[in-house]
């Protein structure tokens, strides 16, 4: 069924919010852009036909305000609502509101939102289409008999974790069954003392895990993949520097993992952008299932670069009823892209936010080359959310072109006025392990240990 | 008796208390030593302590949970 959308309101702010209201003018909509008090003055609203005030700086009050987005939405005539990502993207509540007011939704169904968003429910949905999960006990082992019998099934290395722990506590690994029968006591004892509950689960451990992701885009009928992005550079969880393709993977096995994505959507029969995200082990080439995103990703720009799609603008379409527009042969992927993530912060002092003024901006530019961003001179970037102020891309032939690229682009990034992770990417770009593309999801944080100091002079 | 401004090191929301159920850091008419954690400052979704900068006794403050406020912007009063 079409949908006939004039109007797109559009539920969030900062970079995304700029990204989709130039996809929205493509299309012929209108845009209404919502903002906090803080916002008023943001790249966003002053590119949008339309602004709309939804509440105080605090996001609680304002960007995850369901009550307050919904009716500001309502009463600025918009017939579609964009979410963005963060905020109320994956919230599958407020896209209940949306659509119980009348608007449509950019973006999947309440239902598959909230199955993938579920952790249980996503694993269970990955295990019914046939996607590789960690291997492990899923669930509690009760027994060490039980336990004995997991690790046979699964090999050596194996994870021992708390089932009350998380954020990385109550985690043990054993390389053998000498080390695993000395450590379950142990880690069942600690865990019961740190958590009041000594259940232990069992995972397989994968040493040196590569972060890969395939973006999706289904029409609720049909779906295709854009190919897979790696994002294994991170600090704290938080991607820094993003990749399209992943170099390291093998041809057959890229063939297999983004099958696998769209295996695991057509199961559900998803509907809008959403990206598949896998742990990829190079040394035994398996990967598997992470989570399911349902919402577009702060890194799509790379698979815009490398494919010629622009998704955001697709997904605007597919929310208006429209089937998808490409076959899978239609979508071919050529060269390699990077992101870098500017963030408003200073890696030489332990990443510490730095809002401020914009006293200065000079954006690089020629071939390959693009920024979305939220800045302009002049603005000032408050303390109120998170720290991206853009993200430089850059398309070339080959990877090591487009590292060569990027460091010619970040030559030319001038931001005025504050600090930010501009050292932090040159001095990766000139890194003889990222160059060869020798990292996993750990590099960054090691490599941060022994550098951060001399990040002042990049 | 002199009196002393506690400002805020950072641009940001300034917090009384740990998480929204916890007790306030500090109550008007309460001790501080130098060091002391009085609240928190969140920029850019990371938390940051906010510290007594001399032993004093908190007459007042300046600044409601919550309240956004800037770099430099006075907090609490002490008496010292």
């Amino acid at each position: 069924m079409t949908r006939s959308v004039q109007s797109l309101f559009i539920a969030n702010r900062g970079e995304i919010a700029v990204r989709i209201i130039r996809a929205a003018k493509e299309l012929g909509l209108q845009t209404v852009q919502a903002h906090s008090l803080a916002d008023a003055e943001s790249l966003a609203v002053k590119l949008a036909d339309k602004a709309v005030n939804i509440g105080p700086p605090a996001a609680s009050k304002s960007y995850l305000n369901i009550e307050a987005v919904v009716a500001a939405a309502v009463a600025s005539g918009a017939d579609a609502v964009h979410p963005g990502y963060g905020f109320l993207a994956e919230n599958a509540r407020f896209a209940e509101a949306v659509e119980a007011a009348g608007l449509v939704f950019v973006g999947p169904t309440p239902q598959q939102i909230r199955m993938m968003g579920d952790k249980v429910s996503a694993l269970e949905a990955a295990i019914a289409a046939g996607v590789p999960t960690v291997p492990g006990s899923r669930g509690r082992v009760e027994t060490s008999e039980d336990a004995a019998k997991v690790v046979e099934r699964i090999g050596f290395p194996v994870m021992i974790k708390a089932s009350a722990g998380g954020g990385g506590r109550g985690i043990r690994v054993a390389n053998s069954r000498d080390e695993f029968d000395r450590l379950m006591p142990q880690a069942s004892a600690e865990a019961l003392a740190a958590f009041g509950d000594g259940g232990l689960y069992i995972e397989k451990f994968v040493a040196s895990a590569r972060h890969v992701e395939v973006q999706v885009l289904g029409d609720g009928r049909d779906v295709v993949h854009f190919f897979e992005r790696e994002c294994s550079l991170q600090r704290r969880r938080q991607k820094v520097w993003e990749e399209a393709p992943a170099a390291m993977l093998p041809e057959d096995v890229r063939a297999r993992l983004c099958q696998s994505a769209v295996d695991l959507a057509k199961a559900v029969s998803y509907r809008g952008a959403g990206t598949i995200e896998y742990l990829y082990d190079e040394t035994t080439r398996d990967y598997y299932f992470l989570e399911m995103n349902t919402r577009i990703q702060v890194e799509h720009p790379v698979t815009e670069m490398i494919t010629g799609f622009d998704l955001v603008r697709e997904m605007i379409r597919i929310a208006m009823g429209e089937p998808l527009r490409m076959r899978q042969s239609d979508i071919i992927m050529r060269g390699h892209a990077i992101e870098c993530r500017i963030n408003a912060e200073d890696p030489a002092k332990g990443f510490m936010p730095a809002p401020g003024l914009i006293e200065s901006l000079t954006v690089p530019g020629g071939a390959g080359v693009r920024f979305d961003t939220l800045l302009y001179q002049g603005y000032t970037v408050p303390p109120f959310y998170d720290s991206l102020l853009g993200k430089l891309i850059v398309w070339d032939e080959s990877r090591e072109a487009a590292i060569t690229r990027m460091q010619r682009a970040l030559g030319e990034l001038e931001i005025g006025g504050l600090k930010t992770t501009k050292p932090l990417h040159r001095a990766l770009a000139a890194d003889p392990d990222v160059r060869a593309a020798r990292f996993d999801t750990q590099f960054l944080e090691l490599w941060l240990e022994h550098r951060a100091s001399m990040l002042d002079t990049y | 008796m002199a009196t002393k401004d506690i400002l805020s090191p950072l641009p940001g929301t300034f917090y009384r208390k740990s998480s929204p159920d916890a007790a306030a850091y500090k109550s008007e008419g309460d001790v501080v030593k130098k060091g002391e954690v009085i609240g928190l400052i969140e920029v850019m979704k990371s938390f940051h302590e906010v510290h007594a900068d001399a032993d004093g006794t908190i007459v007042s403050f300046i600044a409601e949970n919550e309240e956004p406020v800037m770099a430099g912007q006075p907090l609490a009063t002490l008496t010292i």
